[in-house]
């Protein structure tokens, strides 16, 4: 049988809503299946808890190796295969990609979220993920700017076909540490919390199969929330906008089935309601994913496909998910303490670290461009 | 006109094509190796009204826009 027609619609605008309609109603399906909330699918904070279970960082309630994550990769390669999109290529500035994911990740701790969990905290009806989607929005205009102007990280090239299986064997090697449940000491590593939002998950299976439909759709349609901002600010294209739209709208339509819609800015979970910091954290993450080309699950999809800058970008991510836990940079969520409700938000570190990696995004976006 | 997008991540082979669109130079020859660029410049040129064909060789693709 022939996979062009499927490959053609999964291309078409069709094949867009498809995934985002995919992904919204998976996130929503495996909230209700043990996932933290408002948290079915969150690619920043699933990939900072596995950074935890590493031993990376040691913020023990924040600590699993997620299968969603691993997913993702394998999904993304088996489609890349099938379709004989499978291409090794590394080369454009690395370096800086990583430093990228590093502040990337360190804006969506502030905000506590990737963009995919802006939209599904939106539809879960937290209304505080409304200034860090306009963060988020003015980050990747700002973004849009440097690209007009001619920011480049400049080409990558062909490389060796068994580089880009580094990082889906490093995606397989940690399932087998999940599946086993590797213990290197008698106090670990490898962490699982035992409270807290890392001791909410679906089961392993459930996890892999919606991570690995998720990477196999977003690799044949090229999902990104960052790009469908970025096409509609840059050029007027609202192809990758409808994805992201079908995705909040269906984790919506089934959390208002499942009732897990609960409307309001204060005590919503596994989130603050600092409105300034959720702004400017994921305006930061916004301006370094448009400078790395590709928010944190495109970068996942790319990397399972062969792309070494965005397996680049991943450890980038998963560094910086490290950092924010061990110097205390991250968003600490509202709570409330003797019936008095506390907002959270990022220590006076978290303030500085955003502040830093805006100027240095900045730095790159004004001096890293290329002329052909 | 020629524009080699090679190795370029996409939004850069859009941006290119944009620029070499502005010029009114054709026919625009643009070069790209993977997919998703070639279904961004293809979308790109279907809206503002080329005529486009492509032609895929070994890795590659080139797309030819004309009027």
């Amino acid at each position: 049988m022939s996979v062009k027609p499927f490959s053609r619609f999964l291309a078409s605008r069709k094949g867009i809503i498809l995934i985002g309609a995919v992904i919204g109603i998976l996130a929503a399906l495996l909230q209700k299946f043990g996932n933290p909330p408002n948290m079915g699918i969150c690619v920043a904070c699933f990939e900072r808890d596995i950074a935890g279970a590493l031993g990376l960082h040691r913020e023990a309630v924040v600590q699993y190796i997620r299968p969603e994550i691993i997913g993702f990769i394998l999904g993304s390669m088996a489609a890349a295969f099938m379709f004989k999109d499978f291409k090794a290529r590394t080369g454009s500035a690395p370096f800086v990609r990583f430093v990228l994911g590093i502040f990337a990740m360190t804006g969506a701790l502030v905000f506590l979220g990737c963009p995919w969990r802006t939209l599904l905290r939106l539809a879960g009806g937290d209304m505080n993920a409304v200034s860090g989607l306009a963060g988020l929005t003015l980050g990747i205009a700002v973004g849009d700017q440097f690209l007009k102007y001619g920011y480049n990280l400049g080409r990558s090239y062909p490389t060796h076909y068994s580089a880009g299986f580094i990082m889906p064997a490093a995606a397989a090697g940690l399932l087998l540490l999940l599946v086993f449940e590797a213990r290197f000491s008698p106090e670990g590593p490898i962490f699982f919390s035992s409270k807290g939002p890392g001791s909410l998950h679906a089961p392993l299976m459930i996890s892999l199969g919606a991570g690995l439909i998720i990477g196999f759709i977003a690799q044949r349609t090229r999902f990104c929330t960052m790009g469908s901002i970025r096409d509609v600010l840059l050029v007027g294209d609202i192809h990758l906008m409808s994805g992201i739209i079908a995705l909040t709208a269906s984790a919506f339509f089934v959390n208002m089935i499942l009732g897990q819609v609960k409307f309001g800015f204060s005590g919503q979970p596994i989130a603050h309601s600092n409105h300034l910091w959720n702004a400017l954290g994921m305006m930061l993450a916004g301006l370094a994913f448009v400078l790395a080309g590709g928010c944190p699950g495109r970068q996942l999809v790319l990397s399972g496909e062969g792309d070494g800058d965005a397996a680049v970008f991943v450890c980038g991510m998963t560094v910086g998910a490290a950092f924010s836990h061990n110097f205390s940079l991250a968003g600490k969520p509202d709570k409330i303490a003797d019936g008095i409700m506390q907002v959270g938000g990022p220590s006076v570190w978290g303030m500085g670290a955003v502040l830093i990696g805006l100027c240095v995004c900045l730095m790159i976006g004004f001096t890293m461009r290329e002329k052909y | 006109m020629i524009i080699d997008a090679c190795g370029l991540s996409c939004p850069q082979p859009v941006i290119l094509a944009m620029n070499a669109m502005k010029t009114g130079e054709l026919p625009l020859q643009i070069l790209v190796d993977n997919n998703t660029a070639l279904e961004n410049v293809k979308r790109l040129a279907e809206s503002k009204g080329y005529k486009i064909d492509i032609e895929q060789t070994d890795e590659k693709f080139q797309l030819t826009l004309s009027r």
